[in-house]
């Protein structure tokens, strides 16, 4: 909240210079359905860190938890700056015709598209955390320690966020043809250890959030090309709106399964000749949220973040990054655009406003009309920094300028 | 040849299909011919009926929808451009309506700059570090026929452009070629122990492919600052300069395609049309400097293709003066900020002043005293100061001069000449705030003081209306300093001086609320124009059990210590004890 003092060129002297953070004021939360406290509550954190008014409309697809946050949030904090407003798709319109200071969505790109175009009847600045196909390259691994943790943390971050409807939860694997068999197998392992046989039973994995999105899911599935590819899994409950963990194998490739953000417990394994074929692959496709890699190989990692493009790149684990506050949480393209976490939330919710102070002692008079050669002559040694020259013009020791 | 006809002709509208179908038919009997008929049409933009045989125009397949509007006087261009009656040519107007669709093409130039970008060379230090040494040395070489081009434009003085537009053009590019190194380093980042054991660093990347729209009061400034960062970032950069400064534009678009390297930096000039068509596209990121209305524009463009943008827009920028000032340094410097500015039309200027009524007298003497120091007895003889850019603007400024219950309130100035399109500098007393000219923002030489009882009012007055670009204030009062800056929401403010906040690169610079969003200057051009992505490195080892199923009371304990931080707890949750 302090301001930072800013270095100024000798020339500038005795002024000073800093930058001020203020509050930009009154700021609206949009948040999605499948963290909807963490994406409710990480935004307006960082909101009142910096100062601001803020409004929250939690996800109406989530009603228990906005129910919750509408009940608990006004008996915890000051009702008359921080707000909950509950609704559809209704009431979001209403509260964008409003002008705010700024607005912070999470959610899909389609409805972000919206919401950036109401913001912008206003200037209101906006922050986009949207989605995208977040892959996850899977390097031969020799060691089978490694093998282990991988696809530990691969499952845990695939089926254990959510059932995988999360915007940084892996949505497809990249692995070479060769390793693609071992890794089945440690993955059918490792499910049974993990979830149990029965997890609608166990509670050991989250379900799909409603009819809407269990039937997308579903028809992702039913394309017969898709259908035969699956290794692992495959049956729908739809009782329960229950997904049991799927995993394909080279579903085609234009199928919507590999076109479309799936966020669902499926999970394709797609085959390459060579490794290094995934930075092309990941490329050729619209910048994703997040980009995991498991290898050893450096010369790959190095390639891969200077060759591609995401919000962020996590080697050897998933999820983890969204805990690190010290790193900016954010999308690039596609994925969405501004950032936070940590000091990064405060930032998002302030104005960094500049202040030059001067004083009346010391002036540039040859700034001034009415214009002349000689004053020209001061102000571009001054431009250059070049304080020999000014001297030396200013004594008339220096007359032409090469 | 006829080919070629039928392409073009498929942009043009009915109207014009008749005159251009008459060349078409004549060039199939005679060019001579041709010139004769071409010759009787008259080049009004009413319909001429010519005797077309209708199965001509049914076997042209033409399309007689409007695919692109061109404006009325952009055809008109081009029919005056040779002379018809003398040396008359079907050739020439067909190649000049490819010429056209060509530039407007603007699917295919965003496809070009993304195979170039994809391609890596933009992402190169050598690459960026050329392009940027190439520009100072444009720069260098190219001086005379910038401010030529400027006075062309605005009447700009001489040293003024070279002050306001390639000094500071100059620096920036200075700047980047010295911090470029630094900038692009990645930058290392602790990690918090929730994720130990892991490294971590931020690493700037280019976004892609970005489009620059600049404005025609600094065009050259406006246009190449912003393209230095997009560069600096390593992306491949369009420029779209101002219409309405043509000079500067076209000398843009010469200068860039000789010295810069046209794969992945073009400039495309043009109006409404080729703009709107430009933002159709899908950028990486949009950076507008202009005026509240377009930026809206460009936005809604922007939201369709979830496109960043960056927004330099204006705002009525409040000067309040203090009475315990130096007068004559504190006159001098708002009149080098306001008229010694292209004639106040700049979006830092100050656009009104605000003093207490005491001090108002005292602070009107000591600007019309510096006034006439500045620019002589009668300013309309200055050389001194630009003109107004054009007669619409020349007009609405009159507009504003001449509404009933501000005329009477000029105390300085209020001269004009339409022909020159120049405007005296004009100072108002006490113009009430529901004026026109106390509105919207002024734009021009025309600064209106309003005074208050004590200096605090000042605060309500600056307060009650949208966030300005810009506030300065003119004091020695600490606590009046203080107040101000915690008080008054910018983009950003000066203490005892105008528009030098610019030329610190150590400060961002850019609006709040209605002044703008987002902001450059310094290493802030690079990160405008960069993604900041995060890497974040694990190692196999170092593994636990509980952030996964099945999942036990046990696990969760231990979590919940772990996130605590509680380095006792986490002891105790490990040996299976706990509070919960």
């Amino acid at each position: 909240m302090s301001s930072k003092s800013v270095k100024l060129p000798i020339i500038a002297f005795p002024s000073t210079a800093e930058l001020v953070p203020e509050p930009v004021g009154l700021v609206l939360v949009i948040s999605s359905w499948n963290f909807p406290f963490g994406l409710s509550l990480e935004p307006l954190i960082g909101a009142i860190a910096a100062g601001n008014v803020v409004v929250i409309k939690p996800s109406e697809l989530a009603p228990a938890s906005a129910a919750v946050l509408a009940e608990t949030i006004p008996s915890y904090l000051d009702n008359k700056a921080i707000k909950v407003i509950q609704g559809g798709p209704s009431v979001c319109q209403q509260l964008l015709q409003l002008k705010w200071d700024k607005i912070f969505f999470t959610g899909s790109a389609e409805v972000g598209r919206t919401v950036m175009a109401a913001a912008a009847k206003h200037l209101t600045p906006v922050i986009m955390e949207l989605g995208g196909k977040c892959p996850a390259i899977v390097d031969s691994l020799s060691s089978s320690w490694d093998r282990q943790m991988a696809m530990k943390r691969i499952i845990g971050g695939k089926f254990g966020t959510c059932a995988g409807q999360a915007c940084i939860g892996i949505d497809y694997i990249l692995t070479e043809k060769k390793f693609a068999p071992i890794l089945v197998e440690q993955i059918k392992v490792l499910m049974k250890n993990i979830f149990g046989e029965n997890p609608v039973e166990a509670k050991s994995m989250a379900r799909i959030v409603n009819k809407h999105h269990f039937l997308r899911l579903k028809q992702l599935l039913d394309d017969p090309l898709v259908k035969s590819s699956i290794v692992v899994g495959g049956s729908l409950d739809e009782n329960h709106l229950f997904i049991e963990p799927t995993v394909l194998v080279d579903p085609p490739l234009n199928a919507p399964i590999m076109k479309e953000e799936i966020f669902g417990p499926l999970l394709p394994i797609i085959t390459l000749d060579i490794i290094e074929e995934s930075i092309d692959f990941i490329k050729d496709r619209p910048k994703p949220l997040t980009i995991y890699a498991f290898t050893k190989n450096r010369r790959l990692r190095q390639r891969l973040i200077s060759e591609t493009s995401s919000g962020s790149v996590t080697f050897n684990d998933t999820i983890v990054q969204y805990a690190a506050d010290t790193m900016p949480f954010g999308g690039v393209g596609e994925s969405g655009f501004g950032r936070y976490h940590g000091k990064f939330s405060f930032d998002a919710f302030t104005h960094e406003k500049a202040i030059a102070n001067r004083n009346f002692l010391t002036d540039f008079w040859f700034r001034l009309p009415p214009w002349s050669d000689y004053k020209l002559q001061l102000f571009k040694s001054v431009y250059r920094f070049d304080y020999l020259s000014l001297l030396l013009i200013t004594l008339g020791l220096k007359k032409s300028w090469s | 040849m006829v080919t070629g006809a039928m392409t073009s002709l498929k942009l043009l509208s009915i109207h014009q299909l008749h005159i251009s179908a008459a060349a078409v038919h004549s060039t199939s009997t005679s060019t001579s011919r041709g010139k004769q008929a071409l010759r009787k049409s008259s080049w009004s933009d009413k319909e001429v009926p010519l005797p077309i045989p209708l199965p001509l125009a049914a076997g042209a397949q033409l399309k007689l929808t409007r695919l692109v509007s061109f404006p009325r006087h952009q055809i008109q261009r081009f029919w005056n451009w040779s002379n018809w009656s003398a040396s008359a040519s079907v050739s020439d107007l067909i190649m000049a309506e490819e010429e056209l669709e060509k530039k407007l093409d603007a699917g295919g130039l965003v496809k070009d700059l993304r195979e170039c970008f994809n391609t890596g060379k933009t992402k190169s230090l050598e690459w960026r570090v050329a392009q940027l040494k190439s520009i100072a040395k444009m720069l260098d070489d190219k001086e005379k026929d910038i401010m030529a081009a400027l006075y062309q434009d605005l009447s700009k003085p001489q040293h003024e452009s070279f002050i306001s537009e390639i000094s500071l053009t100059k620096a920036s590019c200075k700047l980047a070629l010295k911090e470029l190194k630094r900038w692009i380093m990645p930058e290392k980042v602790k990690t918090p122990m929730t994720t130990m054991p892991s490294s971590a660093e931020i690493v700037s990347e280019p976004l892609g492919v970005v489009l620059v729209i600049s404005t025609w009061n600094y065009p050259f400034l406006l246009s190449l600052d912003p393209v230095i960062g997009a560069i600096a970032a390593g992306n491949a950069v369009v420029l779209k300069p101002s219409e309405i400064a043509p000079a500067t534009s076209s000398l843009l678009a010469k200068l860039l395609e000789e010295y810069l390297d046209s794969a992945a930096i073009r400039v495309i000039e043009g109006a409404v049309a080729e703009t709107s068509a430009l933002l159709e596209q899908k950028w990486d990121k949009i950076f507008y400097t202009g005026s509240g209305r377009v930026g809206r524009i460009v936005m809604t463009a922007a939201a369709k293709h979830l496109t960043p943008v960056i927004l330099e827009l204006g705002g009525k920028n409040p000067a309040v003066v203090d009475s315990d000032v130096n007068l004559q340094v504190t006159a001098r410097r708002i009149i080098a900020g306001k008229w010694g500015c292209n004639s106040g039309q700049a979006c830092i200027s100050p656009d009104y002043l605000i003093t207490t009524k005491a001090f108002a007298p005292k602070l009107i003497d000591a600007l019309r005293s510096e006034l006439e120091g500045f620019f002589g007895g009668d300013p309309m003889e200055s050389n001194d100061m630009s003109h107004i850019v054009n007669l619409h603007h020349f007009t609405r400024l009159s507009k504003l001069m001449d509404e009933d219950k501000v005329y009477d309130k000029i105390i300085v100035g209020g001269q004009r000449n339409e022909n020159q399109l120049k405007i005296a500098p004009t100072i108002f007393l006490d113009v009430p705030e529901d004026s026109l000219i106390m509105e919207e923002e002024i734009f021009g030489p025309l600064l209106p003081i309003l005074t208050v009882k004590n200096l605090e009012d000042a605060f309500a007055v600056i307060n009650s209306r949208a966030k300005p670009l810009t506030a300065y204030l003119f004091t020695n009062n600490k606590e009046l300093k203080k107040d101000f800056v915690n008080k008054i929401s910018s983009g950003g403010i000066v203490i005892n001086d105008t528009i030098l906040h610019v030329t610190v690169s150590t400060l961002p610079f850019g609006g709040v609320g209605e002044s703008g969003m987002g902001s450059y200057h310094g290493k802030f051009s690079f990160d405008a124009f960069s993604h900041k992505k995060a890497v974040l490195y694990r190692s196999f080892k170092g593994e636990s059990s509980m952030r996964y199923p099945p999942y036990t009371p046990e696990k969760l304990r231990l979590l919940k210590a772990l996130i605590g931080g509680n380095i006792f707890s986490i002891i105790l949750a490990l040996i299976g004890r706990s509070k919960d």
